[in-house]
């Protein structure tokens, strides 16, 4: 997986490219706590450069949300689309997490 | 149903190296099937779920001689692109899981306080394949089926 960040006003932007699977996963929690421990508590993960998700990376997303909420923050995705959209949307995650269509509408939540 | 000796097959041992070249192996054999552009991330993600699930708990961690192996068979039909995957660990049908699925439910209703890691790897083989199970003499036999698009 590949990452680049951008700040974006209260938020940390991070697009996310490639493939989370059983073996990249852990890479995506690793990252999301690296901004966490400088003290960016608000993310948004665009993932319109991510080709595939499995288990392993809602589980991922699942601890770095808890963790997030643990230091007052969270965590907003957005630019989901094909088979990542699909699983999102069959475990329930596009309902526990935010789940924006857009960057714009994830950036300007309150 | 069985497995035949002139199928394509691939026999590794059940570790997580196993998985890319396992991957790649079902890949080939799905583009060679013509499936659709949909199917095959439903297919590498039922297989990735069911391989991992046969890797994290067939066999005995730290077994003298290793890991025992992982099998995995791709077929043709004319209505669908069939993978088959054996271990040779004790009975366990991945399918099963019928009885879980009101927990699974709730689960799935949790916010982000409640809500548990864990359960999705199973389901998700049974949402992207259509998937079925037996126990085939000493071998766990699961089959994820996929069917191909319509010819016009």
């Amino acid at each position: 997986m590949e990452f680049t960040s951008e700040k974006s006003g209260a938020f940390l932007l991070l697009m996310v490219k490639g493939r989370m699977d059983t073996i990249t996963a852990p890479e995506f929690e690793a990252e999301c706590v690296k901004w966490l421990e400088t003290g960016e508590i608000r993310l948004v993960a665009d993932l319109s450069g991510l080709e595939y998700i499995s288990s392993a990376g809602l589980r991922s997303i699942l601890s770095t949300a808890k963790k997030c909420k643990a230091k007052g923050g969270d965590i907003a995705f957005c630019n989901l689309s094909g088979i990542v959209a699909e699983v999102f949307s069959v475990s329930g995650f596009s309902t526990l997490l935010p789940v924006l269509e857009t960057r714009e509408q994830a950036l300007g939540r309150s | 149903m069985s497995t035949c000796a002139d199928q394509p097959s691939l026999r590794l041992p059940a570790v997580m190296d196993s998985l890319e070249p396992l991957r790649l192996f079902a890949l080939e054999g799905a583009i060679e099937a013509g499936l659709g552009p949909d199917a095959p991330p439903r297919l590498e993600l039922a297989l990735e779920e069911a391989l991992v699930n046969v890797i994290s708990y067939a066999y005995p961690k730290n077994a003298p001689g290793g890991p025992g192996d992982v099998e995995l068979h791709r077929r043709v039909d004319p209505d669908a692109f069939t993978l088959v995957l054996l271990d040779w660990g004790p009975a366990f049908d991945p399918l099963s899981e019928e009885e879980n699925e009101p927990a699974l439910e709730a689960n799935r209703m949790a916010d982000l306080d409640s809500r548990e890691p864990g359960g999705l790897g199973l389901f998700l083989i049974r949402t992207m394949s259509l998937a079925s199970y037996r126990r085939n003499g000493e071998a766990n036999e699961l089959t994820l089926r996929f069917e191909l698009p319509v010819s016009t």
